[in-house]
């Protein structure tokens, strides 16, 4: 009998792997390498792309491809604006409107979704209502919130918040709703009250749901907060974020510094995105584990 | 090795443990609608006796999962009683702990999380005293190294040992396997088939095994109780006098063959009801009729 008791032995410990450091780790990541040669490529067929007419001469260009300014130049125009105290202002504004959008969207939606739920009498009364308003864009309740909300400020908020919090409702409601009626049966059974069901079955058991709808919301956030930027025309003293960043350049005609500005926002939302991963990974170690 | 210490752990906490029994009288289920019902046990007598092996077979989709719904008190019966040691079940207890088909361990918890669960949520047992009882169990099912390891990097066999000690741990009086071995692979159902049985040789908890497979049936059970076609209603109770402890050579006997040959006779009958009844419809329709002419 023993030896069905002892499963440990197919569990051999393995051979430790030779110890390697961080750099050497770095070094070896194939997939980095093939995420860095990409981005290469891609820049290099860029460069020749919108050098074409200059290289080959006007009577050799590409139909159909018109004004493009090549990355040298962006780059130029990049290092430029770099030391700028407005450029990082536009950053920082930005930002704070993506952060605190989503905070209040992740602060009510999250409690509203679970309340959809596990309560039948909460889901009749308010999912209709939900229902009706989630199909509406975010962008078709710009003119409304410029004229509701007393500021520019407030109105893109205002618009942020929707953005994310649909989603998110969304999200905690159907993972909430997809928990494995065993988990809660096998806990009414052990002696849990509603109360153990709801904050040690749903609540960890929507958590992935959570994130899933968090890294969603947190990329609508960013659309919708630079179209609000641009349709708002900014806030004052250059405080106008980079979506006014990037309508500033298209009315000042700089090509170059639009690209920076649609660059610079790809690399905010990659960052807030990873940072939503990062912290889902620390909080959740049951689902990197295998 | 661990085995009286186990037996007088039990006794010591709860002298009623392998004395229990259930008793399910007139027993009926259906769901749906009231304009489209589909009843899903009849009239059902079942008798789980204390200190037995009880299991029940049955061709798939005949009720047995509702079966093990209604004792376990998940779900209510439309009529008819059920009692535990004379008692009606009103609900879901510790006194009757599930294990489910695949595995129901919560995902989020460590091996060890999940089987300290019950007794933590009920304060029962707790600190030292809980945390040696875990570690005791942990060595039974032999998960000890594994005790910090999440579910999904436990492999199927495992996942339910680990899940039999969660359900050990707090010492129900009666056990309810509800087909807790499906999903496995052939070896490592043999290997937990084996091991369950040791255990359950251990101490006679009283227990409720329900599987599809007739040679799981026999190699476990003191009385194999043998369901119809859905609607659910016994269709005959076989008694298994095989020697314990058990080995899987005894599979091999004249006696095992007869009661094999006994049960197969009625089970592939009712399967045949439910395949005329169901996929088997389908099935003549699309062979049948145009002489099973592809296109």
């Amino acid at each position: 009998m023993t030896d069905i008791a002892q499963p440990s032995s197919h569990a051999a410990t393995p051979v430790p792997p030779k110890r390697r450091g961080a750099l050497q780790k770095l070094w070896q990541n194939q997939s980095l390498w093939r995420g860095i040669t990409a981005i290469i490529v891609f820049l290099v067929i860029w460069e020749i792309g919108a050098r074409w007419d200059e290289w080959f001469g006007k009577e050799w260009m590409i139909p159909g491809v018109g004004l493009i300014p090549p990355p040298t130049d962006v780059a130029t125009t990049w290092l430029e604006v770099l030391p700028k105290a407005g450029y990082w202002e536009s950053w920082v504004s930005s930002f704070r409107r993506v952060i605190s959008g989503f905070l209040m969207a992740m602060l009510l939606g999250i409690p509203f979704g679970l309340m959809l739920a596990v309560n039948k009498y909460f889901r009749d009364l308010f999912f209709p209502p939900f229902e009706i308003l989630r199909p509406i864009p975010p962008l078709a309740w710009v003119p409304a919130s410029l004229i509701f909300w007393p500021t520019n400020e407030m109105s893109i908020a205002f618009i942020t918040f929707l953005g994310a919090f649909f989603t998110i409702v969304i999200n905690v409601l159907g993972g909430a709703r997809n928990i494995d009626v065993r988990y809660l049966r096998a806990a009414q059974s052990m002696g849990a009250s509603q109360w153990d069901l709801f904050s040690k079955i749903i609540l960890p058991g929507t958590l992935p749901s959570i994130f899933t709808g968090a890294a969603v919301g947190m990329g609508i956030t960013w659309e919708v907060v630079l179209a609000a930027e641009m349709i708002s025309g900014g806030g004052t003293q250059g405080g106008g974020g980079l979506g006014f960043f990037i309508w500033n350049s298209y009315m000042g005609g700089s090509l170059e510094q639009i690209v920076v500005g649609m660059i610079s926002v790809g690399i905010a939302g990659y960052l807030s995105s990873s940072a939503i991963r990062a912290i889902g990974d620390w909080y959740m170690p049951w689902k990197r584990l295998f | 090795m661990a085995q009286d210490t186990l037996d007088a752990s039990v006794k010591a906490t709860d002298p009623t443990a392998g004395k229990s029994k259930v008793e399910l009288r007139n027993v009926s289920k259906s769901y749906g609608d009231e304009w489209e019902q589909q009843r899903v046990i009849d009239r059902l007598n079942v008798e789980i006796k204390p200190g037995e092996l009880t299991v029940i077979v049955g061709p798939s989709g005949c009720g047995k999962s509702t079966l093990v719904n209604l004792i376990a008190g998940f779900e209510f019966p439309d009529s008819g009683e059920i009692l535990l040691d004379d008692k009606p079940v009103t609900g879901p207890a510790r006194d009757r702990m599930v294990v489910f088909q695949e595995t129901a361990l919560i995902p989020w918890q460590t091996t060890y999380q999940n089987i300290v669960f019950g007794p933590k949520l009920r304060g029962d047992l707790r600190g030292k005293a809980l945390q040696q009882e875990a570690d005791r169990l942990l060595a039974k099912v032999g998960l000890s190294e594994f005790k910090h390891k999440y579910p999904l990097q436990l492999s199927g066999g495992m996942q339910r040992r680990a899940e039999l000690a969660r359900a050990l741990i707090n010492n129900p009086r009666i056990m309810i396997m509800d087909e807790p071995f499906r999903g496995l692979d052939a070896m490592s159902r043999g290997l937990m088939q084996e091991f369950f049985l040791r255990l359950f040789e251990e101490n006679r908890r009283t227990n409720l095994f329900v599987t599809s497979e007739i040679d799981e049936a026999i190699f476990l059970a003191d009385r194999i109780v043998v369901l119809s076609n859905r609607p659910a209603q016994v269709r005959t109770v076989i008694e298994v006098n095989l020697p314990r402890p058990r080995d899987y050579k005894m599979l091999a006997s004249a006696e095992a063959y007869a009661i094999k040959r006994e049960a197969m006779a009625i089970l592939h009958e009712e399967a045949m009801k439910s395949f005329k009844a169901g996929s088997g419809a389908d099935f003549a329709e699309a062979y049948g009729k145009d002489g099973g002419g592809g296109h």
